[in-house]
C-alpha cells in the first residue's frame, strides 16, 4: 500500500532515483503542454490563450480524483501523504507576490525550469531571479518570520472546513472546472490574436 | 519542422498523472521553488559557511553534516531540466533564442525576467511553495492552504496584468 517510500528501511538512492524520474515526467508534461512559452502563459492573463487553466485544473482534478481511487481500493493510503500546511497570511501575501512575479515574468518557477531546458535565454535569467529571490529571502528571514509563521491553521481541508465529504467536493469542483473551461473556450474567440505559435 | 503542442487536455492529463505518480510512490506533490532555495542554501554554504552554519535559516539544512542538494526536491528539479529537454528535442523545439512580444526590446524582456524571478521565489518561500508545490499539489490534497495560494496567484497576476500589458500584447 502507497506511499511506497513509507515502507520502513526504503532506501534513499531509490527514493532520489524516483525524485529525478518524477522530474523527468514534470517537465516532460510541462513542455508538452507548451508551459515553456511565457507568451503562451502569459495569454491567460489577457485571455488570447487559456491553455494554463485548461492544463492546470485537468491535472489537478485527475490527481484528486486518482488519488481517491486508489485509497478506496486500498492502493494508498491518504493520511500518509502530504497535505500542505495553511499560513493564513503568508499564503496571501506570498501568492499575491508571486502573480506579480508571474506577469513580470511569463513564468512561474516550474514553467520556467522547462523553458530554461529548451534554451529560453529569458528563462535562464528568470532561473537567476528566481535564486536571488531564494536569497533575499533566506537573509530577511528574521524581519519577516512574523508574517510567515503568523495565524497558523495546520494541515486543515477545504471540504472539512465547509463540512463536505471528499467525494461531494470534488464533484462540485469538477462542475466548476468544466464551467471555467467553457468560459476559457470563449473568451479565446474573444480576445482571440494572430496565431504566433510559429514566432515561439 | 516543429511539432504542434499537446491538446491541453491531454497534457494535463499527463501531468496529473505523473502528480498522482508522485503521491503514490514518495507521498508528496510536485515542486519547483523548494529545488532552488536546496541550491541556495548549497551556495551560501559554499561562498561563506560561518554565514551559513550560525544563521538559523540556512544552518538547519546542514545538521549532522548533510549535504542539502541530496534531497527530493532538488534532484527532482534536475529531472524537470531533463524531461523538458526531452520534450523539446522530441518537438524539435531546442533553440537559444529570448522570446519576447515584438513590441518590447530584448533588454526590457531580460529585465522583467530577472524582476518576475526573484518576485516569483521570494513569494513562494513565503507562502511555502509556488504554483506546483503549493496550488497544483495542494489542491490535489484539497488543503486549504493550496486553494487560498492558487487564487491569491492567478487573482494578483489577473490585476497586475493591466499595468504589464504593453510587455505582452
Amino acid at each position: 500500500m502507497g506511499p511506497i517510500s513509507s515502507v520502513p528501511g526504503f532506501p534513499e538512492w531509490l527514493d532520489l532515483t524516483i525524485a529525478f524520474l518524477i522530474g523527468v515526467g514534470f517537465g516532460f508534461a510541462l513542455e508538452q503542454a507548451g508551459f515553456s512559452s511565457s507568451r503562451k502563459l502569459a495569454g491567460m492573463f489577457y485571455g488570447y490563450d487559456t491553455t494554463v487553466i485548461k492544463v492546470f485544473f485537468t491535472a489537478a482534478i485527475v490527481a484528486l480524483v486518482g488519488s481517491q481511487f486508489m485509497s478506496y481500493f486500498g492502493l494508498l493510503d491518504l493520511s500518509k501523504v502530504f497535505v500542505n500546511e495553511y499560513y493564513v497570511k503568508a499564503s496571501i501575501v506570498g501568492g499575491v507576490i508571486m502573480g506579480a512575479g508571474f506577469i513580470m515574468g511569463g513564468f512561474c518557477p516550474g514553467t520556467g525550469l522547462s523553458a530554461l531546458s529548451i534554451g529560453k535565454i529569458d528563462a535562464m535569467v528568470f532561473f537567476i531571479g528566481g535564486l536571488t529571490g531564494a536569497f533575499l529571502f533566506a537573509e530577511s528571514f528574521p524581519f519577516i518570520q512574523n508574517l510567515a509563521n503568523d495565524s497558523y491553521k495546520g494541515p486543515v481541508k477545504i471540504n472539512e472546513i465547509m463540512g463536505l465529504s471528499t467525494g461531494v467536493f470534488t464533484l462540485i469542483l469538477i462542475v466548476v472546472a468544466i464551467a471555467m473551461f467553457w468560459v476559457a473556450e470563449i473568451a479565446e474567440k474573444k480576445f482571440a490574436r494572430p496565431d504566433i505559435t510559429s514566432q515561439l | 519542422m516543429k511539432r504542434n503542442y499537446m491538446n491541453p487536455y491531454i497534457a494535463g492529463t499527463l501531468l496529473g498523472l505523473v502528480l498522482l505518480l508522485a503521491m503514490y510512490l514518495s507521498g508528496r506533490g510536485l515542486g519547483a521553488s523548494g529545488g532552488l532555495k536546496y541550491c541556495v542554501v548549497s551556495i551560501v554554504g559554499a561562498v561563506n559557511s560561518d554565514h551559513a552554519l550560525t544563521s538559523e535559516y540556512y544552518s538547519k539544512y546542514f545538521e549532522g553534516g548533510q549535504n542539502p542538494l541530496k534531497n527530493w526536491l532538488p534532484i527532482e528539479v534536475l529531472g524537470i531540466l531533463a524531461g523538458g529537454f526531452i520534450s523539446g528535442a522530441f518537438s524539435r523545439r531546442l533553440k537559444l533564442k529570448i522570446e519576447k512580444s515584438p513590441n518590447i526590446s530584448n533588454a526590457k524582456r531580460l529585465i522583467f525576467a530577472f524582476l518576475g524571478g526573484v518576485f516569483f521565489v521570494y513569494g513562494a518561500q513565503l507562502a511555502r511553495g509556488c504554483t506546483s508545490g503549493a496550488a497544483l499539489s495542494g489542491m490535489a490534497v484539497l488543503s486549504v492552504a493550496g486553494f487560498v495560494t492558487m487564487i491569491a496567484i492567478f487573482g494578483s497576476a489577473f490585476i497586475f496584468a493591466w499595468f504589464f500589458r504593453k510587455n505582452w500584447i
